[in-house]
């Protein structure tokens, strides 16, 4: 079949532009380690368990040849993503964990939008309506199946800003309640991406519904990321985003090692 | 009259760094009655139960009408310094290392006649203060001191190798972010420490009294997060060589049992930080701390737990926790074995339920952070191996001591 014929072209077009620097691979993770900030509940609730490293031999007495560790860590520490069933909205929905979620969904071209201007001035900026609204008129409309990218230039800040924790909870920048509907149902998106702890803005406990992208997004079976890095170094369209969580039992998210291409041309 | 210590000057880096030498050991296994006293910082000697007379050494019959009823109980302190003398080339490595030596001969008040470690102002015909000690090999021995205060009374050199005065030490809070560990990183600063590195974990977490810590001459806020492997070791390789005394201020406390927990996911939470915390801190630190124990006038010399009074007997309420705890109460005598060599102190300070938020429901008496700060200043200065602050720790002390089931069955409440 011609279709077929031509797929597979592209793609051995496609392996030789990655390696010839045609196209980029960006990472947008951070790494994994210890020291990354986490989610903060109450202390009441369950609390996401940190990432631990624990060194098993390093060359020596307890394995001579051979370096490795045992890592423990939640599912939604680090550069994590976001599955369905890790909100009450997406729980009945069919294949809605990281290890029965479809495969191809975990590749999809994105659209970033790009706030970082406005999250410098204003840790608790929310995306809304009208910035969409404008970006669309520069960059034409959301394509559906996309994911939308919140660029905040929130990854390179230092870990006590980056958390921005006050004593009425964390202020950073996030998505309004009415943008993430519209998002969903309107632009049929992929998911939302965030460089910050979370899809959600800091404060979004307050908004109604509370948390409204995970609200959103999870009970239309959509995902989200959260903790991405290098934004910055993507363009407003055309990357194509590899995100492939670990294929954890019934896993409601993952760590994961997030990159996208980018044509340099 | 006691010459003060002086700020000790940087090390010569050409100069070995002296090991530890330890006093002789063998005991016998009634004399761990002196043990158990010189632990507790209390002065306890065998009584007849017979004719009530005292006796000194610990024997299994009494020397005046030989009965074998001889009980360790709380003697008055008081005697008189009979005799003295001085051993200028004692053949014992560890005392010759320290000579000249003083000892003497004490004609206890209550009756038997003891030889004793002398403090420096002790003088002949002179009533003095009896105490049992630990040495630096973690065993009883007897010490006098004179009857009053004198000059720069704890900086006799002697009274030195039986304490671990934090005063010109280097001391490490492992987590300052509890009011406990703030208030033993004040305590310690006020006791003359030279500096107090206190651990902060997750720092990008703002807590209460942050402000406090970052304003005091002499306390260095440093990043540590005691669960962590890595956190663990990296500090250490900072300033492992400078911890002369290590206060283990780990506290993560959430109430609960077993069956109305679900799951693990709190109780592994509470391994994590209390037990596993526990092991990173020791061998990341234990070692060096091991081998710094003769390491000049800051050597090494203590390491302290704060513990809940909870690891000696499971309060159900707090169920899961009490266990932490009495696995933590577990590795801290290991720990003590592994210190050994190095003359290291280990200090268990138990507790009742703290001042803190954790225990917000529950009834005083409750333990203020202020006093388990002051109380390891105490303790470290009098060299002691077990606490027990605020009346319900002690309490569960003597109860756990007169009958561990009743206490079981009264704290099933």
């Amino acid at each position: 079949m011609q279709g077929k014929a031509l797929q597979g072209k592209a793609l051995l077009e496609l392996a030789g532009a990655i390696a010839s620097d045609a196209v980029r691979v960006i990472d947008l993770s951070f790494t994994l380690s210890p020291d990354f900030p986490v989610i903060v509940l109450p202390p009441e609730f369950g609390q996401a368990a940190p990432v631990r490293i624990q060194e098993i031999s390093r060359y020596d007495a307890r394995g001579p040849a051979w370096y490795w560790n045992n890592v423990t860590f939640g599912e939604h520490t680090g550069t994590h993503f976001d599955a369905p069933i890790h909100w009450f909205t997406g729980k009945d929905l069919a294949n809605n964990a990281v290890d029965t979620m479809p495969p191809k969904d975990m590749i999809a071209p994105a659209c970033v939008i790009d706030c970082s201007a406005q999250a410098a001035q204003d840790p608790d900026f929310l995306l809304t309506m009208p910035i969409v609204e404008a970006w669309e008129t520069r960059h034409g409309r959301i394509p559906s199946r996309h994911w939308v990218l919140l660029r905040t230039d929130w990854s390179k800040k230092g870990w006590r800003d980056y958390s921005s924790l006050r004593d009425d909870g964390a202020h950073t920048p996030g998505p309004d309640a009415a943008v993430m509907k519209w998002l969903v149902e309107e632009r049929g998106i992929i998911g939302f991406g965030t460089e910050t702890i979370g899809t959600d803005a800091g404060q979004a406990g307050h908004f109604e519904p509370p948390y409204p992208a995970h609200h959103f997004l999870h009970g239309a079976g959509r995902y989200g990321l959260q903790c991405l890095c290098n934004l910055d170094q993507l363009p407003a369209t055309g990357a194509v985003i590899i995100a492939s969580p670990l294929k954890i039992q019934n896993g409601s998210g993952s760590p994961l090692r997030v990159i996208a291409l980018v044509s340099s041309t | 009259m006691i010459d003060p210590i002086e700020p000790p000057r940087r090390k010569n880096p050409l100069l070995r760094t002296r090991l530890p030498t330890s006093p002789p050991r063998a005991r016998s296994r009634t004399s761990h009655g002196f043990t158990r006293a010189a632990a507790e910082g209390r002065f306890m000697l065998q009584r007849c139960e017979g004719c009530g007379a005292f006796t000194y050494p610990a024997r299994e019959a009494c020397p005046c009408c030989l009965s074998d009823a001889l009980a360790f109980v709380d003697a008055p302190p008081r005697g008189l310094l009979l005799a003295e003398t001085t051993a200028h080339v004692p053949s014992d490595v560890y005392f010759r290392e320290r000579a000249p030596w003083r000892i003497g001969l004490v004609k206890m008040d209550c009756g038997p006649t003891i030889v004793a470690h002398l403090h420096g102002d002790c003088v002949e015909g002179a009533p003095v203060r009896m105490s049992f000690q630990l040495d630096k090999s973690g065993q009883a021995v007897t010490f006098a001191r004179p009857e009053g205060e004198t000059p720069n009374m704890a900086d006799d050199k002697q009274w030195r190798e039986m304490t671990a005065d934090p005063r010109f030490r280097r001391v490490l809070v492992t987590n300052g972010r509890s009011a406990i560990g703030r208030e033993a990183a004040l305590a310690l600063k006020v006791a003359g420490a030279k500096t107090v590195f206190v651990g902060i974990a997750e720092p990008w977490r703002p807590f209460a009294g942050e402000k406090l810590l970052q304003g005091q001459d002499g306390i260095e806020l440093v990043s540590l997060d005691a669960a962590d492997e890595k956190s663990t070791r990296n500090l250490a390789a900072d300033i492992g060589g400078k911890v002369d005394i290590l206060v283990n201020t780990t506290e993560y406390v959430r109430p609960g049992g077993l069956l109305d927990r679900e799951g693990t996911s709190i109780a592994r939470d509470e391994v994590d930080q209390a037990y596993l915390g526990f092991i990173n801190l020791a061998q990341a630190f234990g070692p060096i701390m091991r081998m710094r124990g003769a390491d000049g006038i800051n050597n090494s010399v203590a390491w302290v737990n704060i513990l809940s009074v909870y690891a000696l007997a499971n309060w159900p309420a707090f169920g899961a926790y009490s266990a932490s705890q009495a696995a933590c109460l577990s590795l801290s005598h290991c720990l003590r074995a592994e210190l050994r060599p190095g003359g290291i102190k280990m200090m268990n300070v138990f507790t009742g339920p703290v001042d803190t938020e954790w225990f917000q429901t529950v009834p005083p008496p409750k333990v203020a952070p202020r006093a388990i700060g002051q109380a390891v200043v105490s303790g470290l200065k009098g060299g002691l191996e077990e606490m027990y602050v605020g009346d319900v720790a002690e309490e569960i002390r003597q109860r756990l001591a007169a009958n561990p089931k009743a206490l079981e069955r009264e704290l099933d409440r």
